[in-house]
């Protein structure tokens, strides 16, 4: 059994890991999701057909993507420590989390958003649905258990990701497995980081199922 | 009500695809409209030209006696609500149930909530579906989601009614209770109907017009009962052959060859309407010196209207031949002689 000052960590670290996936995760899905549907509805033929929107957008988010996390949590250093004050800390990991899964999320978004059948798109158009109409009654509704989904990987995406934010001071599981489990030679911390996460990640897919199944309609 | 006036059309995509080649077209208020063609012909590009979901490159769309091309694209978003469309995979919403999706449409233009319930009803009641009013799509036979599909297209009231390849999706039997929805809604509420198909029998089945479309060009139009009995382009005669056999067996012909004596006279008749119920055969027969030999011969329905058609071989004098011949044309059967020697 893990002496209760272990558990007293495995807690904390637990609830921080928890803190900045979940901010971090909201935060993203509010940016990526409109990105992720102006990319869709940019693209040609589409409600706002816009060549260069589409081009820039898609640019954007792919150098987004491309940036190895660990060098973009230092990278960033300065713009954390203007949003947040500082760059050493929870808080302060969740700006580069945050920016991290900005990308990831419009991509998700932009994946589930094609799903839809674009002949409901033309049958909404046709009976004089306006693009913001089209968006809020038909993509975002037809498109919603895919949405969910997407939203999972996203945040099973960030419990990974967060794992590194010990780098900078950020706390969580990965830092701790890091510092004692690693560093110390605690295999038992290790062993129990690991645990966790597992059943984190198992947890997180399990709900994100669930609740898709819950609101698909196929 | 609406007329295409030199609409023309091209797509450049991978390869340049000219879709539409200066079509004209006049399609009357209240009345069913078939325009037939077979797959690449232009046909959706020509039914989505008159809602405005593709725009043409050159030429007018006027419906109701509006431009379509001229207009904004919140004065077109406005147009579309009286321009209803179905398709052939039904594109209902997923996500929402029969009754939802047929309130769809009276959402987009802001109807409030108790009017939308109260005209739902009046719809799934028009096509029969009261009951399904809270199943979603998924849970629907395709000829039950159809009918979702033309609750919802008529819920705003419109003036048009598109149809795109409606029943190509369809078991033949569902098809025909989809056309006899169509047809009793184009009665009842004086809608004009576009229909697009590559079926005859669609078109033989509740069209009053049809346009032959090849080519993006048509081919050929007027009534479906003058194209289909005496149809004057190839297109037309090719799409006619598999439904209406207007085409004489090879082998007939032949023997129609054969026996060239000038005794014997080889005539294809067409009756039309209320002729087909007159014995003009029997009485010229009475009349004249000469025996008939009915050698092929079909009669069918085109809408309400009967139809019929005889390969005849006439024999006898030349002389009596020739009075019986006139006699039959006297009577406004359509006659063409095949062989004549």
């Amino acid at each position: 059994m893990p002496s209760t000052i272990m558990v007293n960590m495995l807690w904390t670290a637990t609830l921080e890991t928890l803190y900045m996936v979940g901010v971090s995760v909201i935060i993203a899905e509010v940016i990526g999701l409109p990105l992720g549907i102006l990319m869709v509805t940019s693209e040609e033929g589409h409600i706002l057909e816009n060549f260069w929107l589409n081009k820039i957008l898609s640019f954007i988010v792919n150098v987004g993507r491309s940036i190895p996390f660990i060098i973009l949590l230092v990278a960033i250093i300065p713009f954390t420590r203007f949003v947040v004050g500082t760059s050493i800390g929870t808080a302060a990991a969740i700006v580069p989390l945050t920016v991290a899964a900005i990308p990831f999320a419009a991509r998700v978004v932009e994946s589930s958003l094609k799903e839809v059948d674009s002949g409901v798109v033309e049958a909404a158009l046709s009976m004089g649905a306006s693009p913001w109409q089209i968006i809020v009654k038909v993509l975002l509704p037809e498109a919603l258990p895919g949405l969910i989904l997407g939203f999972t990987l996203t945040a099973v995406n960030l419990v990974g990701y967060s794992a590194m934010a010990g780098t900078i001071g950020g706390g969580g599981l990965g830092d701790l497995a890091i510092r004692f489990g690693y560093q110390r030679f605690r295999g038992d911390v290790m062993l129990y980081t690991v645990i966790i996460l597992v059943v984190l990640v198992q947890a997180l897919q399990m709900l994100g199922d669930k609740i898709a199944r819950k609101v698909s309609r196929h | 009500m609406i007329e295409l006036r030199q609409v023309y059309k091209t797509f450049y995509g991978e390869k340049q695809v000219d879709a539409l080649r200066g079509v004209d077209l006049k399609i009357p208020a209240g009345k069913i409209y078939g325009i037939i063609g077979q797959s690449g012909a232009g046909k959706s590009t020509l039914i989505r030209c008159i809602n405005g979901l593709e725009t043409p490159d050159h030429g007018e769309i006027i419906v109701d006696g509006v431009d379509l091309s001229r207009l904004s694209s919140i004065e077109l978003r406005n147009a579309r609500k009286k321009i209803s469309m179905i398709f052939q995979h039904f594109n209902l919403l997923s996500s929402r149930t029969a009754a939802a999706n047929i309130g769809f449409p009276l959402e987009i233009s802001g109807v409030d909530k108790s009017a939308i319930k109260a005209r739902v009803n009046e719809m799934l009641q028009l096509v029969g579906l009261s009951d399904k009013a809270n199943s979603y799509p998924s849970q629907l036979s395709g000829g039950q989601k159809q009918r979702v599909g033309i609750a919802r297209a008529l819920a705003n009231n419109p003036q048009v009614l598109l149809c795109d390849e409606a029943t190509s999706a369809l078991d033949p039997e569902t098809t025909k209770s989809v056309l006899q929805l169509l047809a009793e809604i184009n009665q009842k509420m004086g809608l004009t109907i576009v229909l697009i198909t590559h079926e005859m029998r669609v078109i033989q089945e509740i069209c009053d017009y049809v346009a032959v479309i090849e080519n993006g060009q048509i081919q050929e139009s007027g009534r479906v009962i003058d194209v289909f009995t005496s149809p004057r382009s190839s297109a037309a005669k090719r799409m006619l052959q598999g439904t209406m056999n207007t085409q004489i067996p090879q082998d007939l012909l032949q023997r129609a060859n054969l026996n060239s004596n000038g005794k014997q006279v080889f005539l294809k008749l067409s009756f039309v309407g209320s002729l087909a119920h007159e014995p003009v055969i029997s009485s010229m027969l009475k009349k004249y010196a000469v025996e008939a030999n009915i050698l092929f011969g079909k009669i069918d329905q085109i809408k309400d209207i009967p139809f019929g058609m005889l390969f005849l071989e006439v024999s006898g004098e030349p002389d009596q031949i020739e009075k019986a011949l006139k006699y039959v044309q006297d009577h406004n059967v359509e006659m063409e002689v095949i062989s004549n020697a």
